[in-house]
C-alpha cells in the first residue's frame, strides 16, 4: 500500500496527546541548577564592570561574566556578537552576566543585586538615523549588507511606459510566540565533554557555536534536540546563545544547568521578524501588461548581524513577486540599529517584500480599474519565463492553477461584484447617539506569491545534507528494523512522520518498521538546519536516496541467495551486525548561481500560492474579522495532505495575526509589551474558516514523486490578501501593517476627503 | 502543608505550600509534566486542567484552593495504548503539531464534550477560545473535536 500521499496518523502524536512527550523543561538531571541572565537596560553604552552587592549572601550562587568566556563570540555568519557583552553594549536586553543557583527565587533576587555599570551612549534607534549616520555602530556605514539584482534597464523602461506608479509599503516586527518558550539543559562530563539538550531547530548550529566558544573538537560536543514546542525560525539561531550561557554556568558551577525563559524574557530578548520599508516603482501598459519594476528594500537588522544578510537576500529575491517583468532593478539593505537583533522567522524576508509587491499590484489594478486577480493572471510567470536573476523556469510552475482553484472555491467573481462596495460618502460618519445595530462592510481580496524552496543559490551545495539509514535487528523480536538518522528536527511540522513515510515507501516495508532517530550530534549526520522550506524537499530527497540504496543492497542479496526480503535482511545483519547506508545531497545538474552578480538559479524550484480572504469590517469600531480564507498552493506532491494543510493554515493564520493584531511596541530600543496580554496573537475566534486546496505540479527532483518546500510559503500571502479585502470592503487603502482599528480609523478620514 | 485532593480520579495528599501555583505542584512534586507553562499569566491556556470538571489555568490557581476538590490533568485522559476519543482524534485529524498547547486544548475540549456532547462549530470555538495554538490555524483542532464528539456518541452503549 502506498504510504506517500496518505495522511497517516503522526507517530509522535500519542506521546503529545498524553503529555508523555518530554520537552526540555520536563527533563531534569540530579543536582541541576537554575540559570538566569542579567540584561542591559540601556540601548547603547560602554560596560565598565559588573558589581556584586557585598551585602547580599552569594553562597551557593555561581556568577559568570564576559571574562569567564573562552572565545567570546557567537559563531554565526559573522563573529560580531559576544556571548556576554564585555565592552560595548549594543542593545537593550543584551546579556551581560549569568547567575545559577539551586533555588529559582534566590537566583532572581541575586540578579537584582548584580549591578551593571554601564556608561550610556546615544543610541541609533531607527533605520533613518542609522542611514543618516547619527552615530557609527557598524562598519563604516551602519549597513550589514547590500544586495543588488538587475535585469535589463529598469529606469529607462519605466520612463517609457504609459502607466508609471510608485508606492511605499511597510511591515512591523513580529514575535514568533512558539507556545513553548526557549529552553536548554546543559552539563559537562568528567572528560570535559559538553552536553546540551535544547529546544531547537538546528542542533548542528549549536554544535558549531559550542566548539568555537569553548575550543572543543567535534566529538566532545553533544547537542540533542528535545521535543520542541514550535520554532517558526525563532529557534533557528537563538538557541546557540542560550546553550552557551547554560554551558558557561555549568562549567563554573560543576553542575548541570537548566535555563528556561519565561514568556516576558523570551519576547524581550530573542529575535523577531525584521521590520521593513519597501518602495516599488513600476511601469506598465494601459491594459495592465507589466513591463518594468524598480524596488528599494530596507530592513532593520538590529544590533548584530545574526542572519540579516540572508534574510535580506531572500527578501530581495522574492521582491518582484510571481510576475513577468522584462526589466528589474532591486536594491536591498539591512541596516544596523541599537535594538535587539532580528533574525529568522518563517518566510525569511519574503513576507515583507511580497507584502509590498502585492499591495503594489492592487495599486495598479485600482489605478487602471482592473479586477485585481485578472491583472495578476495576465502577468503570471509560466514555464519558459525568466526571473529577475535570469533563472529560466523549466518546470513545476503551478501558479495559474492555484489562482484558478482559489478563485473558483471562493466564488471570487460573484463576491467581488456583490459585496458592499464602499459608498462614496457618508460611510464613516459618526453614528448619532443611541444604540444601533453594528454597521458592517464585507469585502474580498487576493494575493498571489511564490517561495523559493531550499537554500538560496549555492547554499545546498555548500551544506551537502547527509542522511544515514540503518538496517538493524529489533532487540525484542530479532526482526529487521530500519532507522533514519539526520540532524533535521521535528518542531511540530511533521519531519518524523514524513521521513518515515518516505523511507518506508522506498524500503517497501510498513511505516512502523522505520524509526526516526532523535537528532543528536553524537549519533546523526549533519543534514543541515531545519529551515528554508528545505526539510522535505532537499533532505527528504536524501532520505529517499539512502533508503532506496539500502533496499537495493538487501534486494541484491535476496536475488543472489534467494529467500525472502526479511531473510536477506537477516543474513546481512548476521554478517555485519548493522548495515548503514549514508547518502548526501546531489544538486540538480545544470544549476548555476553567481553570488557576486546575483545572476542564475536562485532556487532549485519554487512553491506557488494564491490566497483569497473575505473580511467583515465594523464601520464604527474598525475591527476586522476574517470570515473565510481560501487558498491553493502548488506543493509539487503532498506526501502527507493533512500535515500540508496544517502547515498552510497555521502559516496563513500567523500572517493574519501579523496583518491585523500583532503589534510589538519598541520604545527607546526596549520592547514594552512583552506579554501575551498585550502582544496579542489570534485565538480560535479570530481564525477564519479555511478552505485549503493542494495543487500538485511535481518537481522532477522532489521526493515521493515531486514534493516541493511548503513550510514558509503560507506566511507570504495572508497579509496582502487581508489588506486587499479590507480595501474592497471599505475603500480604505492601507499600505502599512498592522491594520489596527486606530490605523484604519485614521485612514478612513483621509479616504473620505 | 498537606493538602488532600482528588487527582485524575484518585485521592492524593501532597505536602506543598498552599500559596504555590497548582502548575508547579503538578509539574514538580507530582511529576505530572504533561501540564505545560506557556505564559504564566493565564493568557495562553497551555496549563489548562479541570477543577471539578471545569477548565482552569493551573498557573492562576493556588495549590491550597484544590483541597477536597477534583483535578484532572492530561495524564488522566488516557495513555498511549488507550487513547481517549479526543486524544485519538487530535492525532488523526492533525489537531496537534508541536504539542505544547495540546494538553490544554484536550482538557478544554473534554469539558466541552461533557456538557455539550454534540457541539456546533460556534460551541467548539467558544469553548477553546482560552487556548492559544500557533501551529495549526485551529481548523484541524475544530475538526478533531467534531470527530471525537461523533466517536464518543457511537461508543456509548445503547
Amino acid at each position: 500500500m502506498a504510504l506517500v500521499g496518505r495522511s497517516v496518523p503522526r507517530p509522535d502524536g500519542p506521546a503529545k496527546v498524553t503529555g508523555r512527550a518530554r520537552f526540555v523543561d520536563d527533563v531534569t538531571r540530579p543536582g541541576t541548577l537554575v540559570g538566569a541572565t542579567l540584561r542591559s537596560t540601556v540601548a547603547r553604552g560602554r560596560l565598565r564592570g559588573i558589581v556584586k552587592d557585598p551585602s547580599f549572601d552569594w553562597t551557593g550562587l555561581t556568577v559568570v561574566t564576559a571574562e569567564n568566556v573562552p572565545a567570546n563570540v557567537v559563531a554565526l555568519i559573522e563573529e560580531d556578537q559576544p556571548v556576554l557583552a564585555s565592552d560595548d553594549v549594543r542593545h537593550a536586553g543584551e546579556p551581560l552576566a549569568l547567575v545559577a543557583g539551586e533555588d529559582a527565587l534566590r537566583v532572581q533576587r541575586a540578579l537584582q543585586h548584580l549591578r551593571a555599570d554601564v556608561e550610556p551612549l546615544p543610541p541609533v534607534l531607527t533605520v533613518a538615523d542609522a542611514l543618516q549616520h547619527t552615530a557609527q555602530i557598524y562598519g563604516s556605514d551602519n549597513v550589514f549588507r547590500t544586495v543588488r539584482i538587475a535585469k535589463g534597464d529598469a529606469a529607462a523602461a519605466i520612463a517609457a511606459c504609459p502607466v508609471q506608479l510608485s508606492g511605499t509599503y511597510a511591515t512591523p516586527y513580529q514575535e514568533h510566540v512558539y507556545l513553548e518558550p526557549q529552553g536548554v539543559l546543559a552539563f559537562w562530563d568528567e572528560g570535559g565533554g559538553a552536553h546540551v539538550l535544547s529546544s531547537c531547530q538546528c542542533p548542528y548550529y549549536i554544535h558549531k557555536g559550542v566548539k568555537r566558544t569553548f575550543g572543543l573538537t567535534d566529538e566532545r560536543v553533544d547537542v540533542t534536540q528535545a521535543v520542541t514546542g514550535g520554532g517558526f525560525g525563532g529557534k533557528e539561531e537563538y538557541p546557540t546563545i542560550l546553550a552557551l550561557h547554560a554551558l558557561l554556568l555549568a562549567r563554573a558551577s560543576g553542575r548541570p544547568v537548566k535555563m528556561v525563559y519565561d514568556r516576558k524574557e523570551d519576547i524581550e530578548a530573542t529575535t523577531k521578524r525584521h521590520p521593513s520599508t519597501v518602495t516599488v516603482t513600476s511601469g506598465c501598459d494601459r491594459d495592465g501588461t507589466l513591463r518594468a519594476v524598480s524596488i528599494r528594500i530596507v530592513l532593520d537588522g538590529g544590533a548584530y548581524v545574526t542572519l540579516s544578510p540572508v534574510v535580506l537576500s531572500r527578501g530581495a529575491l522574492h521582491a518582484a513577486g510571481a510576475y513577468r517583468w522584462e526589466h528589474v532593478s532591486i536594491e536591498a539593505q539591512a541596516v544596523a540599529t541599537n535594538t535587539p537583533p532580528n533574525g529568522a522567522f518563517r518566510g525569511f524576508g519574503a513576507p515583507q517584500t511580497i507584502w509590498a509587491i502585492e499591495r503594489h499590484m492592487d495599486r495598479i489594478a485600482r489605478t487602471l480599474r482592473l479586477d485585481p486577480l485578472a491583472l495578476r493572471e495576465k502577468n503570471l510567470l509560466r514555464v519558459g519565463d525568466t526571473t529577475p536573476t535570469g533563472q529560466f523556469l523549466k518546470e513545476s510552475v503551478g501558479v495559474a492553477r492555484c489562482v484558478e482553484e482559489a478563485k473558483k472555491a471562493s466564488r471570487w467573481d460573484a463576491k467581488r461584484a456583490s459585496l458592499a462596495a464602499p459608498a462614496s460618502s457618508g460611510m464613516f460618519r459618526l453614528p448619532p447617539p443611541g444604540v444601533f445595530p453594528a454597521r458592517k462592510a464585507r469585502g474580498i481580496g487576493a494575493s498571489v506569491y511564490m517561495h523559493g524552496a531550499g537554500f538560496t543559490g549555492s547554499g545546498e551545495l555548500a551544506h551537502r545534507a547527509r542522511i544515514a539509514v540503518d538496517l538493524f535487528a529489533d532487540p525484542e523480536t530479532g526482526k529487521a528494523r530500519f532507522r533514519v538518522r539526520g540532524g533535521s528536527t521535528d518542531i511540530g511540522q511533521g519531519t518524523e512522520t514524513v521521513f518515515r513515510q518516505i523511507a518506508a515507501e522506498a524500503l517497501w516495508v510498513s511505516m512502523d518498521r522505520v524509526d526516526f532517530a532523535t537528532p543528536s550530534t553524537a549519533s546523526v549526520p549533519d543534514s543541515g538546519p531545519t529551515v528554508a522550506s528545505r526539510t522535505v524537499m532537499v533532505v527528504g530527497g536524501v532520505v529517499e536516496a539512502a533508503a532506496r540504496a539500502l533496499f537495493a543492497r538487501i534486494e541484491g542479496d535476496r536475488q543472489a541467495k534467494g529467500g525472502s526480503f526479511e531473510g536477506a535482511a537477516r543474513r546481512l545483519l548476521a554478517a555485519h551486525g548493522i548495515v548503514t547506508v549514508e547518502r548526501e545531497y546531489e544538486p540538480p545538474p545544470g544549476l548555476a548561481w553567481d553570488d557576486a552578480t546575483y545572476r542564475g538559479d536562485a532556487y532549485p524550484v519554487y512553491g506557488w500560492g494564491c490566497a483569497i480572504a473575505e473580511v467583515e469590517v465594523d464601520l464604527d469600531t474598525f475591527e476586522t474579522q476574517v470570515l473565510g480564507l481560501w487558498s491553493a498552493h502548488d506543493v509539487g506532491k503532498a506526501i502527507h495532505p493533512t500535515n500540508c494543510k496544517g502547515q498552510i493554515e497555521g502559516g496563513l493564520l500567523q500572517a493574519i495575526g501579523w496583518a491585523l493584531q500583532e503589534n510589538l511596541v519598541v520604545r527607546g530600543g526596549r520592547v514594552v509589551n512583552a506579554r501575551l496580554t498585550d502582544y496579542v496573537i489570534p485565538t480560535i475566534l479570530d481564525a477564519p474558516r479555511f478552505t485549503t486546496l493542494l495543487v500538485e505540479d511535481p518537481y522532477s527532483r522532489g521526493p515521493g514523486g515531486g514534493a516541493k518546500g511548503l513550510g514558509e510559503i503560507p506566511m507570504d500571502g495572508g497579509a496582502p490578501a487581508v489588506a486587499a479585502a479590507v480595501e474592497h470592503a471599505t475603500g480604505i487603502v492601507c499600505d502599512r501593517l498592522p491594520l489596527l482599528p486606530e490605523e484604519l480609523y485614521a485612514l478612513s478620514k483621509e479616504t473620505r476627503r | 502543608m498537606n493538602v488532600l485532593f482528588f487527582l485524575n480520579g484518585r485521592a492524593a495528599t501532597v505536602d506543598a505550600p498552599p500559596a504555590a501555583r497548582l502548575l508547579d505542584v503538578l509539574r514538580g512534586p507530582l511529576g505530572l509534566t504533561g501540564t505545560k507553562e506557556g505564559c504564566g499569566e493565564g493568557e495562553c491556556g497551555s496549563c489548562t486542567v479541570l477543577l471539578d470538571g471545569a477548565p482552569v489555568n493551573a498557573c492562576l490557581v493556588l495549590f491550597g484552593q484544590v483541597e477536597g476538590r477534583s483535578v484532572t490533568t492530561v495524564e488522566g485522559l488516557g495513555d498511549p495504548e488507550h487513547l481517549s476519543p479526543l486524544q485519538e482524534a487530535f492525532v488523526k485529524e492533525g489537531g496537534s503539531q508541536c504539542g505544547a498547547c495540546t494538553p490544554g486544548f484536550l482538557l478544554s475540549a473534554e469539558a466541552l464534550l461533557s456538557t455539550i456532547p454534540q457541539p456546533g462549530e460556534t460551541d467548539i470555538r467558544e469553548a477553546l477560545a482560552g487556548n492559544l495554538c500557533r501551529c495549526t490555524g485551529y481548523q484541524r483542532i475544530v475538526e478533531a473535536v467534531r470527530a471525537a464528539a461523533k466517536e464518543r456518541t457511537s461508543r456509548e452503549p445503547g
